[in-house]
């Protein structure tokens, strides 16, 4: 077997492992009366092995395809999010081995199940490197940034466990529509997840031609039945259908089709969720949290933030900074990821000034932790796929 | 001011709200309390006493925290809104006309784009009101920190061991209960706690264990770092610090090199290579399938010559430094100048090669070649013919009002008026020509024909000089080490001591992490027998004991 291959098959198996270690936290965290009591259970152990041996695959898929390609496989949307899911389970058996909390786990390792799954939906061949990220800071910024961001993410983690746990789901309230809201942006990224697996294995092509906005004539080839058409469009494939509305040059219409179509599916999913259970998702994960320790998860959320911020200002501002002199002649020029990552970089110095002298410690901590992620995940998305700039990798 | 005195009879400045030497509370709303707050030792801060004075009020503005945080939030807010669309800086405009800019908006975003532009929201990183949130931003991390590190350095320097009663309870962590053998419980608590690095002080049955004191300046040290940062983004605007210019230089050319004066710049040659299916790696056979060729390298070759001493400037007089590959991510570096490779185009005309030709015979006179760049004004052909070249316009744009017109000096469609001279007609006939198209006037014997071309490669590049680079590194070094050292260590302080009789009691505070404080007290507890204490903020463990699981 050649590395290539070797390489999709160890993240095959990593994603069964997470799979794996998560029913098994679960089986700790429910059969275990209190926090204290499931620190040392069974269930745990064999859940925190299974998930060592996830990551020990998927860094063998790491390492493969950086030997395969020749560049460290952090280059495209596929290699940068996958990464960023095996930094989060790496983050995850660190905090582990300080806390030795299994809910954490339970909510952790499903949600770098999503992410491996989202990125699976980008194009997965290894391409060459272009020019400008010919370069070991490539290596360097990139990785650095990923682990920062992914201890950032085990912030936003303990805080979901602390809102499941803390926030009373019988009464209606702001902080409950929240709750859900999130437990909803979760299932729309598995709607996506869905319909783009569904149309993919279906073999669903339709091509066209149109005109760009620099008003040049291009080709595209949509995977999702053309909702919307491409500025000035015309049909190559005949036998597809026809876009229901024509858009102006500045909207990739492509992107906007396959926008709708994961939220409409993503819609679907979570109405059929709340069918089958008559509860919201976020009172079905409930029990879940119950068992954890508040304390506990309010100190993991702010202890990763606290471990996790200086590792991302240096992977993600200077290092960053140091390889953009390199190779744009400029520290900073205001692109939108590297305005993205100063937000990013802001937002959690907010809260540590606000945790420190206001002592927004609790739920208000734990709102913002998964404020942070929600704002990592925009940069990691929205900026690459909808704001193209610098960094694109669409 | 007066000072304020504490039972203990330590003087402490006016504003403080626990005893800088006992911790005994000195305010009503202190002793009222179950917990004090320790974030800065309770010490005398310059904005909680002084609110009288214009420059108190200043002061006061800047040094809180919740106005820092609102700075903070109101740039992060306002640079989102600077990703909506491309800023200025990045649009295809050429020039720096307004209209140009507002055209380009409207056009491509439509009405939102309009008031974009108008907003000022095109080129706000640039915008005075953007400089000013981090002008204040910059202040208030000056003086936040200012009027915190001073007395809290005050403070730590003068705790004392042996705290009063009253500050030991109002601690987040606190338990009293009487032991059995209470000296033997300090002696072997002290060892437990110097086993486990900390600084130990006793002072009459009581200790004090610290560990850590340092991690308190990281932040102090981080705001550092900061305004060394942006001092250093400020210095930019002094002249001499900071060159960016860019150059577009075509292949053979020789150029001074913008903004590094005495220096010049040869283009070898330009090349673009691209990855192909042959020569890369099979590994990338499905991504080149999928994607056509992908571009792998971009190199401009170069020599870099500069001017002798004394030498007169644009004399050929020139020294030769060095010859090097530009390539993206690898610029040229002399003398603190950096080249970078940021642009191309390829295929310029350089050179025309054309023959006179008698219409009738097709017989050729002989050929010759111009130079798109440095046409010259005669060519000899030999026994008796030559041609004159009367005009030319480098990138004919058609006949404006009978004359024809050149849109630019690039030789992107070159036309020319040649006066043919032959021995036939000694005084000429002449001739237009362009690409495609010959005009005469009356009807001619002999035609220029064009022959063949020749194209060349242009390099865009960009040359900086940013003196300012060492000062913005140790800012991000300074920060980097102030925000490892506040972020990875804690400052840990426990208090052990005898109250009456058999009693003791126990009290532990940190900046972070309570966890990890807690772990030590527990290891202290296994070799010395030490009160049961309780954490003032965790509920659940609580309700967990009087649910009464134990482990």
């Amino acid at each position: 077997m050649d590395y290539a291959s070797l390489s999709a098959n160890l993240l095959f198996v990593s994603f069964i492992a997470y799979l794996a270690g998560t029913f098994f936290f679960g089986g700790a965290v429910k059969s275990s009366k209190t926090e204290k009591s499931y620190k040392d259970s069974m269930w745990g152990k064999i859940g925190i092995v299974i998930t060592i041996i996830g990551f020990v695959s998927q860094l063998g898929y790491f390492i493969t395809r950086w030997m395969a390609s020749g560049h460290a496989p952090v280059s495209n949307m596929f290699e940068f999010t996958t990464a960023f899911s095996m930094m989060l389970v790496g983050a995850f058996i660190l905090i582990f081995f300080i806390y030795k909390t299994p809910s954490l786990g339970l909510f952790a390792l499903p949600i770098a199940i999503v992410i491996i799954a989202y990125a699976s939906m980008f194009p997965r061949e290894i391409t060459p490197l272009i020019p400008a990220l010919k370069s070991y800071w490539l290596t360097v910024h990139v990785i650095t940034a990923a682990i920062g961001e992914s201890i950032l993410a085990i912030s936003a983690v303990a805080g979901l466990i602390f809102l499941a746990k803390n926030i009373d789901l019988t009464k209606k309230s702001k902080e409950r529509f929240w709750l859900e809201a999130v437990m909803f942006t979760i299932v729309l990224v598995l709607g996506f997840v869905v319909s783009s697996t569904a149309f993919s294995l279906s073999g669903y092509e339709a091509d066209f031609n149109y005109i760009d906005k620099n008003e040049q004539p291009a080709k595209i080839t949509y995977n999702y039945p053309p909702l919307f058409g491409m500025h000035d469009y015309e049909q190559v494939t005949t036998d597809t259908m026809k876009p229901w509305f024509e858009m102006p040059s500045i909207v990739n219409a492509k992107t906007l089709t396959t926008f709708v179509w994961s939220v409409a599916s993503g819609i679907v999913l979570y109405l059929l969720l709340r069918l089958i259970f008559r509860r919201p998702i976020a009172a079905l994960l409930q029990p879940f949290a119950k068992k954890a320790n508040s304390q506990l998860m309010d100190e993991i959320g702010y202890r990763s933030v606290l471990i996790g911020f200086p590792v991302f200002t240096l992977g993600a501002l200077i290092f960053a900074m140091i390889w953009a002199q390199e190779a744009w002649s400029r520290f900073w020029g205001w692109d939108p990821k590297e305005v993205w990552a100063l937000i990013t970089w802001l937002f959690y110095a907010a809260f540590l000034h606000l945790r420190l002298s206001q002592g927004w410690e609790g739920k208000k901590s734990a709102w913002l932790a998964v404020a942070g992620f929600v704002i990592i995940m925009f940069n990691l998305i929205a900026v690459n796929l909808i704001i193209a700039g610098l960094h694109s990798y669409a | 001011m007066s000072k304020i005195k504490c039972q203990c009879g330590h003087e402490n400045p006016f504003g403080t709200v626990l005893c800088e030497k006992c911790g005994r509370p000195l305010t009503e709303e202190a002793k009222d309390s179950s917990m004090v707050d320790m974030r800065y030792e309770g010490s005398a801060r310059r904005s909680q006493t002084y609110k009288k004075s214009i420059i108190d009020k200043i002061w006061n503005f800047f040094s809180s925290v919740k106005i820092g945080v609102s700075i903070i939030i109101a740039v992060l807010s306002t640079s989102a809104l600077g990703t909506i669309l491309p800023q200025k800086f990045y649009v295809p405009v050429n020039g720096n006309d307004p209209n140009a800019y507002l055209d380009y908006y409207e056009r491509l975003y439509g009405t939102f784009g309009k008031i974009y532009y108008h907003l000022g929201l095109y080129d706000m990183y640039n915008s005075w009101w953007f400089k000013i949130l981090i002008g204040m931003l910059g202040t208030s991390i000056i003086i936040a920190s200012l009027d915190r590190v001073i007395p809290l350095y005050k403070s730590l320097k003068k705790q004392r061991t042996k705290r009063h009663p009253s500050f030991m309870k109002r601690q987040r962590i606190y338990g009293e209960e009487p032991v059995v053998n209470p000296d033997e419980s300090l002696v072997n608590a002290e060892k437990a706690l110097k086993d486990m690095h900390y600084n130990v002080k006793t002072e009459d049955g009581a200790i004090l264990a610290e560990k850590n004191r340092f991690g308190r300046w990281g932040p102090y040290v981080n705001h550092t770092g900061l305004i060394i940062f942006l001092l250093g983004v400020l210095m930019r605007g002094l002249p001499g610090f900071y060159v960016d210019e860019t150059m577009w230089i075509r292949e053979g050319e020789t150029r001074e090199i913008p903004g590094a004066p005495g220096y010049l710049l040869e283009n070898v040659a330009f090349t673009v290579e691209t990855y192909d299916k042959e020569s890369a790696d099979a590994v990338f056979g499905e991504a080149l399938d999928k994607n056509g060729a992908i571009v792998s390298n971009f190199q401009s070759d170069v020599k870099l010559y500069k001017e002798k001493e004394n030498s007169l400037p644009g004399s050929e007089d020139v020294e030769f430094i060095k010859e090097y590959p530009i390539v993206v991510n690898k610029p040229l570096k002399f003398d603190g100048y950096s080249i970078f490779q940021m642009d191309y185009k390829t295929g310029e005309l350089s050179k025309m090669k054309f023959a006179l030709l008698n219409k009738e015979t097709q017989k050729s006179l002989g050929e010759f070649t111009v130079d798109l760049n440095e046409p010259a004004k005669k060519y000899d052909l030999g026994s008796g013919s030559s041609i004159q070249l009367m005009e030319y316009y480098a990138d004919y744009d058609g006949i404006v009002d009978g004359e024809p017109v050149s849109k630019s000096p690039v030789p992107n469609n070159p036309a020319f008026i040649f006066n043919m001279i032959t021995p036939e007609h000694p005084e000429g006939e002449k001739s237009f020509v362009a690409i495609q198209q010959t005009l005469e006037v009356e009807p001619n014997d002999y035609e220029v024909k064009f022959q063949s071309v020749e194209s060349r490669n242009a390099s865009g590049l960009t040359i900086r000089k940013d003196k300012t680079l060492y000062i913005l590194l140790l800012g991000g070094i300074v920060f980097m080490i102030g925000v490892i050292q506040g972020s990875y260590w804690q400052h840990r302080r426990i208090w052990i001591q005898k109250g009456e009789g058999s009693e003791m009691m126990v009290a532990a505070h940190t900046n972070k992490n309570w966890y990890s404080l807690k772990k030590d007290i527990d290891k202290v507890k296994e070799t010395a027998a030490l009160p049961a204490y309780t954490d003032k903020q965790d509920k659940d463990t609580a309700a967990d004991t009087m649910e009464g699981e134990t482990v």
